[in-house]
């Protein structure tokens, strides 16, 4: 393992800490106050610092320490998450995984943004105060310090002492009262440093306690030639006058407390020079170092310290302390029951214990193994069929060996189709923040609702469901929802929902995106349209056909008169990517009410429940999942309507029949429907149709195959299987055939040239 | 010797000669996946008349196309003794149904005669040559032209 394979497993656990940070937050927005989940977070932005700590990620881990010190003041009780802090939070939680992927990609953030933020943090750790001085505890010294001791030795081996000095600290608090003093012990174990801690920062936490005064302890120290560069040899003697009592000294060693050896005791005299009494040879640390620079600026100072780290620590210790880090997670469980109270642990350790072991594996060999799974259940359906139809004398055996293969194929299919699927969570995620950033930006009140978020699609989908949707999302909060004022003139709440919801329908996956804005304004839309040339001034449009004039290439102008619930800007791309995905998009608004968005998406590669029937000679597969029951008609109960329309009586209500036959062009003339079979089917634009087929042949399992990798996409159809017996049957997308029996004409798209 | 060494030292080209009702037509052969005989196909709603429909390969669902409709002539009545030409065209696969193949052919460039001027458009768009071998004369058939990739997305 090199060092970037490893820099990128640490980006891919950041982003699964981001994750479960936002989704934090976002539960304690809505008022779950458990310490578990204000634990979760702060563990998540303590990772990310540790593990950035390691790479010398230096603007990820000073953004990460501020917020982590302000997510500490919510643990310990001493700020309340509420409503305001929590925007603050979402916020720094957003910069954080800005900051994340420009150390990841390059590239820059937005450093005012950020340092806002960071001030802002600052300000709420330290319960509202004006921000800046009162962030730094320690502020520049008045009182003259006590220089240098002279220069420090360079002993044989080479090692060059760092110099400290504590004019900082000198005179801190002069009005202290009851500064007690401490004696600390600090002896890191190598584990620590593995850990992405660091001795300095530790310290330097520590001086922000009080008075201190530091000596290195280096007798551990061996010759160079056996020196383990991944080891700790040094330990700190340190003399500490606070006020804040053994607690607060305990707190700042708290990640580390089980990775060093800790003594903390009391000390007669307030000897903050105890230099005399050590037996060890003094060697000054210039902590000024650390805090040198200007009260606020975290950055410079974190920058400081890791240049001073830096000093001390080899590259190759901090290279190979990550090797460690990854080799220290088998043992992490298990300290990590030793320390089951501690809230918090160490970047490794967390990883290890919070998350089920995964492997990541490249999608090609998964794929690979989906396509052979998908011959197999064929070949195994060939097979069955082949010894059925042989089976004179009943050899139960054989009957009995294949289906329990027929039980082992279906289930070695849905573990490998489990593989692929993924929820559509992280993508929803995602769009919690575009609709925070978009709601922040035009000054409205907005809440995102979403549900269904473990719904499972296949990876692909979802890989390109984030762009469309994105698009949408900011369109809803944009020119959906009206402004507060407008809200509370309607008499709406003045906050804003959109909801986002995902579910399965038909083998498909129905994304929903509504708001409860104000809808779309048809009128504008007409006349838009009309403007554009896009219909002529006296069309005659339903409001369906108007509404979808939003999804028109020529529409995407809008945006110029931001006043139309200007939903036109780059609908048509919307459309256009959600078409290429195989899928379709649906509008529908009311006025005063709001807009709903339904997108329906395959779930490519995955398998379907269908019933085989046969139409004109060809064998199609419905989708199980959209018929609701299938009945065979009497002459009764057939109703003719109008010149060609025939319905038919369900339990005294009338449902249109469709001949799929006549619909998908296979026959010429209208089947006799008492012949056949009718499939009760309801499609997703709502509303039931009575499909008629020829006979229904059975149930089966039928796995998806796609007609536009060799071919183009056929209107009516949604992709094809093969069946048992080798031959190719196709697929019926109900919901085009439903609305082709609207009277939208199924366009025939034609395929592979039409002539010349 | 492979394809690309024998190129190299003869400068010239394989192509699969096959025959279409009484004319003879060829196709680069690194296009030509494999030749399997006729398996009837499903037919698909709404597609021109010389897509006959798909057939199972393998697996993978794949358009047969009556190259004698295709090429305006009169359409196939497929029988056993059709042959199916699985070609790659550009990134997909279609199959051509042929009455059958004829011949292997080691040609080199100069060999392959312009399109003669004749007056159709159509026939022109899709021949890239024409060869004369043993008295018998061959067109050179540009798959991708017959298929041509636009159209497709356009769709």
């Amino acid at each position: 393992m090199d060092m970037n394979e490893i820099k990128e497993i640490f980006f891919q656990e950041c982003e699964e800490q981001l994750a479960e940070l936002e989704s934090g937050l976002l539960k304690l927005n809505d008022g779950d106050r458990d310490p578990e989940t204000v634990n979760a977070v702060f563990r998540a932005v303590h990772s990310i610092k540790g593990g950035a700590g390691a790479f010398g990620l230096d603007d990820l881990v000073s953004f990460a320490h501020v917020f982590e010190t302000t997510l500490d003041c919510v643990r310990s009780n001493r700020l309340e998450p509420n409503q305001d802090v929590l925007k603050v939070m979402l916020k720094s939680a957003d910069v954080l995984a800005d900051l994340t992927n420009a150390a990841r990609d390059g590239g820059s953030v937005d450093e005012a943004r950020s340092r806002q933020l960071i001030k802002e943090l600052e300000a709420l750790a330290n319960g509202e105060l004006p921000p800046a001085s009162a962030a730094e505890p320690a502020p520049k010294a008045v009182a003259p310090a006590p220089e240098p001791v002279a220069a420090p030795p360079v002993n044989e081996e080479g090692f060059q002492p760092v110099a400290f000095s504590f004019e900082d600290f000198e005179a801190n608090e002069p009005a202290l009262i009851e500064a007690t003093c401490y004696e600390i012990v600090f002896r890191p174990k190598s584990e620590l440093y593995a850990k992405g801690n660091d001795a300095t920062l530790l310290l330097r936490d520590l001086s922000r306690l009080g008075e201190m005064s530091i000596h290195c302890d280096m007798d551990g120290l061996p010759p160079l030639d056996r020196m383990n560069p991944e080891a700790a040899y040094f330990s700190w003697k340190i003399s500490l006058k606070t006020d804040k009592g053994e607690d607060a000294i305990r707190s700042v060693f708290e990640f580390a407390e089980w990775d060093c050896d800790l003594d903390i005791a009391l000390a007669d005299g307030c000897a903050v020079d105890a230099s005399e009494e050590l037996p060890m040879q003094p060697v000054p640390f210039d902590l000024s170092m650390l805090d040198e620079a200007p009260v606020g600026s975290v950055e410079e100072e974190e920058q400081i310290a890791t240049r001073d780290r830096d000093a001390a620590v080899s590259a190759a210790e901090t290279a190979s302390n990550v090797l460690q880090m990854a080799q220290s997670s088998t043992r992490a469980p298990a300290e990590a029951q030793k320390n089951a109270t501690a809230a918090a642990s160490a970047a490794a350790q967390q990883a290890a214990s919070a998350a089920t072991p995964t492997i990541r594996v490249d999608l090609d060999r998964v794929d690979r193994l989906i396509n052979l799974v998908g011959e197999l259940v064929i070949n195994q359906a060939m097979l069955s069929q082949s010894v059925i139809e042989n089976d004179t004398n009943g050899t139960s055996s054989i009957n009995m060996g294949l289906e329990e293969l027929q039980q082992l194929t279906r289930e070695i299919q849905d573990s490998v189709m489990a593989i692929r699927a993924q929820p559509v969570k992280p993508v929803f995620q995602r769009m919690s923040r575009i609709v925070r950033e978009i709601a922040d930006m035009t000054g409205k009140s907005v809440r995102l609702v979403t549900e269904g978020e473990n719904t499972e699609v296949d990876k692909t989908v979802i890989d390109k469901l984030a762009e469309p949707l994105t698009h949408m999302i900011r369109n809803a909060v944009d020119h959906g929802l009206e402004t507060p004022e407008k809200r509370l003139a309607a008499g709406k709440s003045a906050e804003g929902t959109v909801r986002l919801t995902a579910k399965h329908r038909s083998g498909r996956i129905v994304i929903e995106l509504a708001d409860d804005g104000a809808g779309i304004n048809r009128e504008k839309v007409r006349q838009k349209a009309i403007d554009n040339d896009l219909i002529a001034a006296d069309a005659n449009l339903s409001d369906e056909e108007i509404d979808n004039l939003i999804f028109h290439a020529g529409f995407s102008t809008a945006d110029k008169i931001s006043d139309i619930s200007g939903r036109g800007v780059g609908m048509d791309v919307v459309k256009r990517s959600i078409q290429a995905l195989g899928g379709r998009i649906n509008i529908s608004s009311k006025p005063g009410q709001g807009s709903v968005f339904t997108m329906s998406l395959p779930l490519t590669l995955a398998v379907l429940d269908g019933m085989v029937v046969t139409v004109a000679n060809q064998t199609l597969v419905v989708p199980l999942t959209a018929i609701v029951e299938t009945l065979q008609p009497e002459a009764s109960a057939i109703h003719s309507f109008g010149a060609t329309q025939r319905l038919i009586s369900i339990r005294n209500s009338f449902c249109p029949l469709v001949d799929v036959g006549r619909i998908l062009n296979f026959r010429a003339t209208q089947a006799n429907p008492v012949e056949g079979v009718a499939l009760l089917v309801e499609s997703e634009g709502g509303g039931q149709r009575a499909l008629m087929v020829d006979a229904i042949q059975g149930q089966r399992q039928v796995v998806i195959k796609s007609l536009e990798a060799n071919y183009t996409h056929v209107p009516g159809i949604a992709a094809a299987t093969i069946l048992g017996d080798g031959r190719v049957a196709l697929i019926l997308d109900v919901d085009a055939i439903v609305a082709a029996s609207r009277g939208q004409t199924l366009k025939p798209e034609m395929s592979l040239a039409a002539a010349g | 010797m492979t394809y690309a060494a024998k190129n190299l030292t003869t400068g010239g080209r394989e192509l699969i000669a096959f025959r279409v009702g009484d004319q003879e037509f060829c196709v680069n052969i690194m296009a030509v996946r494999e030749i399997r005989g006729w398996t009837p196909a499903t037919p698909m709603p709404h597609a021109p008349s010389y897509v006959l429909g798909v057939i199972n390969l393998r697996g993978a669902v794949l358009p047969i196309v009556d190259l004698s409709a295709r090429l305006g002539m009169k359409p196939a009545e497929p029988t056993v003794r059709h042959v199916i030409i699985v070609a790659q065209v550009k990134n997909q696969v279609v199959g051509l149904l042929v009455d059958a193949v004829s011949d292997i052919l080691t040609v080199r460039d100069e060999e392959i005669q312009p399109t003669p001027d004749i007056s159709s458009e159509f026939e022109k768009s899709f021949a890239r040559g024409v060869l004369a071998i043993e008295g018998r004369m061959i067109c050179l058939v540009e798959l991708e032209a017959v298929f041509p990739h636009e159209e497709r997305e356009a769709a």
